[in-house]
């Protein structure tokens, strides 16, 4: 079958090696866990234990606030050490709950929902969701009921499970479809219960075969659930991307999946989704790539959620020597870090070590007017006028070129021949015309 | 017959120089349009670098604001006292209410020797950059990055970036038009009275033991020039002495009980960058 795919983008090298035939390994429970009230666009929780208290694992610390707010739940059991103010993921700074670890590993704090998934309630899924503190583990930490309860009068067809994973290094997609594969099945018939939609498809690139046969095995007998070959492209994972290549469908200007009737999850949402509804599990951990040149032993480890950086890189045999730059996440899309002092998120796909050499950046030329940022821009943008009226704070003319469509992606950056910094500036042009409209609503 | 061609050339091209003389000789007097001439001359007097700190878009647009009695003769924030007389004097008035220069300093002594990184910063050149990647490079939340977005963006080459990461204001040339204000990331570059010899070069609200692990010349909140200062001029904001430039009466006292020398005369600022 031929391999589907969108219009523009690129193809980045996978670098995927250093990892791709391990085991996900599993993490031994950390000495501290620092859990942040505050986790993707959700207003931050509000805390309802002190000082002291003993937790179990899964024990609700901290209640969801706001209709697009999560709980903050225990991911190890033990002592509340205290609600600190700390260096988070990207050098922000908010509150954290602290846990020293004591005690033994606990059952699931929430009762299952039930057995057989066509019996379930779908508001009662989209509850349970909520309440298990899930969010979009592929990276954006987008709060996961909301995208399960869209407005009122729209209708959800197709559910699409995110297996993609275009982002170079990260392999910790890969494994969970190895190795969970019945899961994710069994999570997107919940997801699909829960929002209506007839159809269920799993969309994986092409020359993962292990993945694609695991999937198709699990989804035997299920006709409303397909698996769909992805070609490799970046960025094939961006989830506009991923419809348009699946569907054919183009999500409007500014708009969200569910103006196009589809919900897309990243495939460890999934998992997560199956355990929080049918085990009772909260999400507590989830499997984080470790990888790059500067680290000793890259692995998949399944982490327990705000385990610190530093910790999650010594269970990976430490950094090397030549160890330059952390980034949080995979080398297109990730942040560089100031440190490894910050508690990995829900969100957290990957920790890319890079050596000296390779975290150098190279020299920025003049641009040769090649257009090849324009050619292969995904969202049909133009990067470099972008890039030029951010650098010379013309915000009305990056109003005009629709900057705010960019998905920022990088592939502009990646292969611009002239090594120009253009999703960069995009991003800090976008957060100028944020902070002007926020501004001029003020002013109103 | 090769003379003919040229004495053909020569008179056609004089006579059509010559008829499109007489019709812009002629438009120019019929649809002559009338201006102020206080206008040019009020132009001519100002400085020309069309900065809009006065709130019009540009330096011709002031001068017809003036003219039209909109803008007052002492409104450009650029042009200095002797600007303003000299639009006064165009406008007929005999005297401009003059208000002192102001001029730009950046309230940060943190540099490369004083202020700890808590990482190498690669990213594009520019403050802003470093400070959405992460709350930027520099330990102190509030230091200033030393990347230059105040130099960048001054109108009159006022700014240069020092040789220890800390951007200089030449007071001659400043002009206090606050751009630099606006473009700081961390908002700590003010503007002060030219005639204010004492500043206080810190704008970190951090506590004395949170900025002696980042800065050996920061602010550690210790209330003395408060004391010291016999016009009052000095209050907390939270954990951050703040000079009031109204008060400031240059008596120097700040200066000498400030045990970080973060307060500093301005001359004593330039020594100790030699």
């Amino acid at each position: 079958m031929a391999l589907k795919t969108f219009k523009r983008g690129t193809v980045a090298p996978e670098r995927k090696e250093a990892t791709r035939n391990q085991a996900i390994q599993k993490s031994s429970v950390p000495e501290k866990v620092y859990l942040p009230l505050a986790e993707g666009p959700g207003e931050p929780a509000k805390p309802v234990v002190k000082k002291g208290d003993e937790v179990k694992a899964g024990q609700l610390l901290a209640e969801a606030q706001g209709n697009w707010g999560l709980p903050v739940r225990a991911s190890i059991s033990g002592t509340v050490e205290g609600i600190v103010e700390r260096a988070l993921v990207s050098g922000q700074s908010g509150k954290a709950i602290v846990i020293a670890a004591a005690g033994e590993e606990s059952s699931p704090a929430l009762e299952p929902l039930g057995e057989k998934i066509e019996d379930l309630d779908p508001a009662a899924i989209i509850t349970r969701v909520q309440e298990a503190g899930i969010l979009g583990m592929g990276g954006a930490a987008f709060p996961a009921h909301i995208k399960l309860a869209p407005p009122e009068g729209v209708t959800i067809d197709t559910v699409i499970i995110n297996g993609a994973e275009c982002e170079p290094y990260l392999t910790c997609d890969e494994k969970i479809m190895e190795e969970k594969p019945e899961e994710i099945v069994k999570g997107l018939q919940i997801l699909m219960q829960a929002t209506g939609a007839k159809e269920g498809i799993i969309g994986v690139k092409g020359h993962k075969k292990k993945a694609l046969e695991g999937l198709e095995k699990a989804a035997e007998g299920l006709p409303a659930i397909r698996t769909c070959a992805l070609a490799d492209k970046y960025p094939q994972g961006a989830e506009k991307m991923l419809i348009d290549a699946i569907l054919r469908r183009r999500v409007p200007k500014g708009g969200l999946p569910f103006q196009v009737g589809v919900v897309v999850n990243n495939v460890q949402t999934a998992v997560a989704v199956k355990e929080a509804v049918l085990d009772g599990q909260s999400l507590l951990k989830r499997v984080v790539t470790v990888t790059g040149s500067g680290v000793n032993e890259p692995k998949d480890i399944e982490v327990y959620v705000g385990t610190l950086a530093a910790e999650v890189v010594e269970m990976a045999g430490g950094l090397k020597e030549e160890a330059g730059k952390v980034v949080h996440g995979g080398p297109l899309m990730g942040i560089s870090q100031h440190n490894l002092d910050f508690p990995l998120g829900k969100s957290t796909a990957g920790l890319l070590i890079l050596s000296e050499e390779e975290a150098h950046l190279p020299r920025e030329w003049e641009c040769i007017r090649c257009a090849r940022c324009v050619d292969n821009c995904p969202m049909f943008l133009n990067p470099i006028s972008l890039a030029n009226f951010s650098q010379f704070d013309r915000l009305e003319d990056m109003e005009r070129f629709s900057i705010m469509e960019c998905i920022e992606c990088g592939t502009c950056s990646y292969i611009c021949p002239a090594k120009k910094p253009l999703v960069q500036r995009i991003i800090l042009g976008k957060g100028a015309l944020r902070a002007a409209q926020r501004k001029n609503a003020g002013r109103d | 017959m090769q003379t003919d061609i040229f004495l053909y050339a020569v008179l056609t091209m004089g006579f059509l120089g010559a008829v499109f003389a007489a019709g812009l000789t002629i438009a120019a007097r019929v649809f002559a349009v009338d201006t102020d001439p206080r206008v040019d001359d009020i132009e001519e007097v100002l400085p020309g670098a069309n900065c809009g700190a006065c709130g019009e878009p540009g330096c011709q647009s002031f001068a017809e604001g003036v003219v039209a009695g909109k803008v007052p003769v002492n409104g450009c924030p650029v042009g200095s006292a002797d600007v303003a007389a000299q639009i006064a004097r165009i406008m007929g008035q005999t005297e401009a209410a003059t208000r002192e220069r102001q001029i730009a300093h950046v309230l940060c002594r943190g540099n490369r020797e004083n202020a700890v990184a808590r990482s190498v910063y690669d990213g594009i050149p520019s403050c802003a950059g470093s400070q959405a990647l992460g709350g930027g490079h520099k330990a102190c939340p509030y230091g200033c990055l030393g990347l230059g977005d105040c130099v960048d963006i001054c109108p009159f080459g006022a700014a240069v970036m020092g040789e220890d990461g800390l951007p200089q204001f030449d007071p001659d040339k400043c002009t206090g038009c606050g751009k630099c204000v606006e473009a700081c990331p961390r908002n700590i570059v003010t503007l002060a009275g030219i005639s204010k010899k004492h500043h206080i070069y810190c704008s970190a609200k951090l506590s004395a033991k949170e900025i002696r692990k980042v800065c050996s010349v920061g602010c550690i909140g210790c209330q003395r020039c408060v004391k010291a200062c016999p016009e009052e001029a000095i209050s907390m904001d939270g954990r951050l002495a703040v000079m009031d430039y109204e008060k400031c009466k240059n008596s120097g006292e700040c200066v000498e009980v400030c045990p970080m020398n973060t307060i500093q005369s301005m001359e004593q600022k330039e020594l100790v960058k030699k």
